[in-house]
This record gives structure tokens, C-alpha cells and sequence, in this order.
């Protein structure tokens, strides 16, 4: 893991010039060792799906645990980028070192995307203390949920000490991206009484810390209430001893982000205390290895049935001339795997 | 085969973020230029071309150019600049890439750039050069030819060395030239 020696930005982590020029398995050893263009290298293998990259995140896995992994989500305006700046800043005055990963839509006609989130970050620019990295759904919001997940753990085991995933929208599809997160902060903004009801539920169900942001416009205080009376419906969440706050905060300013600092800590405190923390990391380790599980069982189908065999199937289905079950038992035999027991 | 999309969607649907291999572009506006709106056209447009563009902003130091292109590792570097300082800022711009081991990104000027200078900015590794009025498919086709083509393989091409961090340019360049704070 590398020494995080750093108290100001003029005294970055050096290395010594390698001499060698390193093939790709270095990538892993050089990231570790804190070379930046190997982490963001290693990104970039991720999002592209290199061949050697499970060998590689397999390693990452092991040198990561540390980070604290928050996930920020929210309508779109709602200032999420300039507050995940400051919220930067203030973790680095407490010598905290921490990455962001910004994500942002890919267009669904041509494939390309504006990857605009760092102009907020210009502040952050110079510190070697921070890395900024910029994702794009490029149309599979699935695959980026995975993009997002494999680019966190290469960056906890890169050794920062907070990884901020960073999304746009506040959906279903943000929900399945900051799964990955520990701490899950949405953000609104006063005066948009409709878009509460746009928080859609699944994103309330799993958000640890509230906050309204550009608080000083009118309704701010309304604007809490209401989600405070909306969070008072969540039986579940009033039997957990985490109290869910609801901060105001006006990012622009720089107000509020101390507190809003603290209740991250709190939070992750919180989540130790409570054994919850290796719960909630038992439940994501579960549902990656069903989820690589299930894509090796369809890449085996894909190998061992060609699509005209599989329409014939299904036409046989459709047309009552063969049932479901005994379809699938066969093909289970043939894939090797155990038949289900005959009723 | 009305069919078969089912099981190839299910077994490609994890795979198709790799599948969608995108070219990154980051778009800079160097040096003191007070406006982008010809940056910004040329983002949407590499964007309408399917490509992934990280966008900046204007008042950009070389560092911050070299920081976010390490960073974003994106495969080309498209530098917009009219203020006239591209003397002053691209070789410095070329330098810090190559102190950081940067061999393989491309690096692609456009603006105002007077005919006199430019075989001195070629020599220095900065492409394209185009002007006012260039039109933007040859600006993307051109960025399309010239990204090196094993960045868009699966593999990429393995890291070169480093002569010196990054960081320590950096880190010593004041942060208070740094400039959009935001809109």
C-alpha cells in the first residue's frame, strides 16, 4: 500500500524512474505502488473489458477494504458536483486522500457522451491527493454498475481513503451504480416540491444521509420537513439506530460541509458498531458472485446452443409440441449441470 | 431468428459496456481565452461521432491539460486556443507528457494558429493545426485516423516510464491560476 506521507500538495509520493518498460501485468504492482497512470490504465482495461482484467481485479480485491466508498446521487441542478468539490476539499484539510469517479450518461443515439462533471472540480486540480475520473453509462446501465463496482475496487486498493461515486439522476438505474457505496447521500434542492416525488423509492430506501443543497433559497426549511415526513413513513428505517440526517448545505459557499463531513464519518462508524458494515459488504460480495455466476451460465449457453437450435426450441414450446420444464431439464443435462428432480 | 436477440441480449448484456469500446477525447482550452464556444461545438460534435468527450473548461494550465489527460487516460488531446500562446504553452503542454512517460495520446491543435508557426508546432508533436472555418468532420475524422490504433484494441499498449511524477509539476504550479470555478 503506499505511504500516504502527504500533508500538503507540494510533497507528492515519488518513485524512483522505472528503467524497464513493464508489460501489462505490471499494472497492478505499479498501481499499488501509487503510479497514476497505471490506476488510471486500470481503469480504462475495466471499462473495456481487456482480457486480463479478472486476473487483475482478483489481486486488487485483496489489497482493498480500506476506503470508505460513498455513493451521491440527486436530481440533475441539484449542485452534486460542486458539493462532492468541497466535500473533497474539506476531507483533504483532514489529510484525507480521495478519488472520484463522476458518471455521467452516454447519449443512446450515437453512443458518445459529454463528460462535463470535472469543470466543477477545477479547484481540486494540482493535488496529487486527488484523482477525478469520468465514466459514461455507454448504454448499459448494468455494465456500468459493474464498471463502477471493478473501478472502486481497484481504487480502494490504490489506497485512498475515500471513493466518491458520483451520479447523475436519482433512479433506478442510480440505485443499481451506488450499490457499490457504504454511505449513500442524495441531495435536492429547495423549490423542487414535485422532484421529491421524483426521488424514486428505491433511492430513499437506501439513502444513509440527506441533504439540501442551495439553501439559501426560499423553501429550504419546507424542503427538509418534507423529506423528514417522508422518511417517518420508512418503518424499516425507524428500527435502525443509524438517525437519518438531513443536512442543508450551500455548496457554492462552502456551507454546511463540514457537517456534512462529520456524518460521513459517523456514518461509517455507525455501520462498524453495528456489524452492518460486513453485512452490507457479505450482501454486494453475494450479489457480484450470482451476477458472474449467471453471466458464465449464459456465455455456456450461447457456447453449447446454437441460436437456430434455440428458436426450434422455443417454436416447439410455443407451438405445445414440447413444455418449458422438460425443454430445461434436458438442456441442463447437457450442460452438465444436476437436472431438476421429476415431480 | 426472431428469437435469438433473447439469449445473445442476455449473454452480451454484461459484456456490452466492453463492447462499446469509445474513443476519449479531452477537449482543453489553454491560456487566457476568454470564450469556448468553439470548444464547446467541437465536444458536441466528437460527441454526435460517438465519442466520450471530457470537457474542462476554459483557463486551463498546461498541468491541469496533462493531469486530467493522464487521469481520464484518453487516447487524444484536442487543444483550442485563439489568444495566441500557443508558443508559450504547448511545448510545455509536450513536455510534461513527456516527462510523465506519455507516448501514446494524440495531440491536436486547432484555433487561431498563424501559418508561420505552425512547422514548429508540428515538430513539436502537435497535429491537425486547423483553423476557423475548419470543418468538423475533418476534425473528427482526422482525430479517428490518428488516435493510435493499438489504444483501441482490448489490450493497450503497455505504460512507458516516467522521468519525474506528475504530481511535482504540478503541485508547484499555483492552483489560484487554475481557472473556471464553474459557470
Amino acid at each position: 500500500m503506499p505511504t500516504t506521507s502527504s500533508t500538503t500538495p507540494t510533497a507528492p509520493t515519488t518513485q524512483a524512474p522505472q528503467t524497464a518498460l513493464p508489460t501489462q501485468p505490471d499494472i497492478v504492482a505499479r498501481l499499488l505502488a501509487g503510479d497514476r497512470r497505471a490506476l488510471a490504465r486500470m481503469v480504462t482495461l475495466i471499462e473495456n473489458g481487456a482480457p486480463d482484467v479478472r486476473r487483475m481485479l482478483a489481486q486488487l480485491h485483496t489489497h482493498g477494504g480500506r476506503a470508505h466508498i460513498v455513493g451521491f446521487t440527486g436530481s440533475p441542478g441539484a449542485g452534486k458536483s460542486t458539493l462532492v468539490m468541497q466535500l473533497a476539499r474539506e476531507l483533504r484539510r483532514r489529510e484525507q486522500r480521495i478519488a472520484i469517479i463522476a458518471v455521467d450518461p452516454s447519449s443512446p443515439f450515437t453512443g458518445g457522451a459529454i463528460l462535463g462533471d470535472r469543470i466543477r472540480m477545477q479547484e481540486l486540480a494540482g493535488d496529487p491527493n486527488v484523482f477525478i475520473r469520468s465514466m459514461a453509462s455507454r448504454g448499459s446501465l448494468g455494465g456500468l454498475a459493474v464498471a463502477t463496482r471493478d473501478a472502486v475496487r481497484a481504487l480502494d486498493a490504490a489506497g485512498f481513503d475515500t471513493v466518491i461515486i458520483e451520479t447523475v439522476g436519482a433512479g433506478q438505474a442510480e440505485v443499481e451504480i451506488v450499490r457499490a457505496a457504504q454511505t449513500v447521500v442524495v441531495v435536492t434542492v429547495p423549490g423542487m416540491g414535485d422532484d421529491i416525488q421524483a426521488i424514486k423509492a428505491g433511492i430513499l430506501e437506501i439513502a444513509d444521509i440527506f441533504v439540501v443543497n442551495k439553501a439559501d433559497r426560499p423553501g429550504a426549511d419546507q424542503t427538509a420537513a418534507e423529506l423528514r415526513m417522508l422518511l417517518s413513513l420508512d418503518e424499516h428505517r425507524q428500527e435502525r439506530a443509524w438517525r437519518t440526517p438531513i443536512l442543508k448545505t450551500n455548496a457554492t459557499k462552502g456551507e454546511g460541509v463540514a457537517a456534512l463531513a462529520d456524518q460521513l464519518a459517523a456514518h461509517l462508524a455507525a455501520l462498524r458498531e453495528s456489524g452492518q458494515l460486513a453485512s452490507r459488504s457479505g450482501r454486494q460480495a453475494q450479489s457480484e458472485m450470482l451476477a458472474l455466476l449467471h453471466q458464465a451460465l449464459m456465455e455456456r449457453i450461447a457456447a453449447t446452443i446454437a441460436p437456430a437450435e434455440w428458436d426450434r426450441l422455443v417454436a416447439d414450446i410455443v407451438e405445445r409440441r414440447a413444455d418449458p420444464y422438460s425443454v430445461a431439464d434436458a438442456l441442463t443435462r447437457r450442460l452438465g449441470l444436476a437436472p431438476a428432480s421429476p415431480d | 431468428m426472431t428469437n435469438t436477440p433473447d439469449i445473445t441480449e442476455q449473454t452480451a448484456g454484461a459484456a456490452s459496456l466492453a463492447d462499446q469500446r469509445r474513443i476519449r477525447v479531452l477537449v482543453a482550452k489553454p491560456g487566457l481565452d476568454g470564450h469556448d464556444r468553439g470548444a464547446k461545438v467541437i465536444a458536441r460534435a466528437l460527441r454526435d461521432a460517438g465519442m466520450e468527450v471530457i470537457y474542462t473548461g476554459i483557463r486551463q494550465t498546461p498541468q491541469m491539460i496533462v493531469e486530467a489527460a493522464i487521469q481520464e487516460d484518453v487516447d487524444a488531446i484536442l487543444m483550442s486556443i485563439l489568444s495566441g500562446a500557443h508558443m508559450a504553452i504547448f511545448p510545455k503542454v509536450m513536455e510534461l507528457l513527456r516527462a510523465n512517460g506519455v507516448d501514446d495520446i494524440l495531440v491536436v491543435a486547432g484555433g487561431i494558429l498563424p501559418d508561420e508557426d505552425i512547422p514548429a508546432i508540428e515538430a513539436m508533436g502537435v497535429k491537425g493545426n486547423f483553423g476557423p472555418g475548419t470543418s468538423l468532420s475533418t476534425i473528427i475524422s482526422f482525430v479517428r485516423a490518428n488516435v493510435r490504433s493499438e489504444r483501441l484494441s482490448h489490450e493497450l499498449p503497455p505504460l512507458t516510464s516516467a522521468d519525474a511524477p506528475l504530481a511535482a509539476e504540478a503541485a508547484s504550479a499555483s492552483a489560484g491560476d487554475a481557472g473556471n470555478a464553474g459557470r
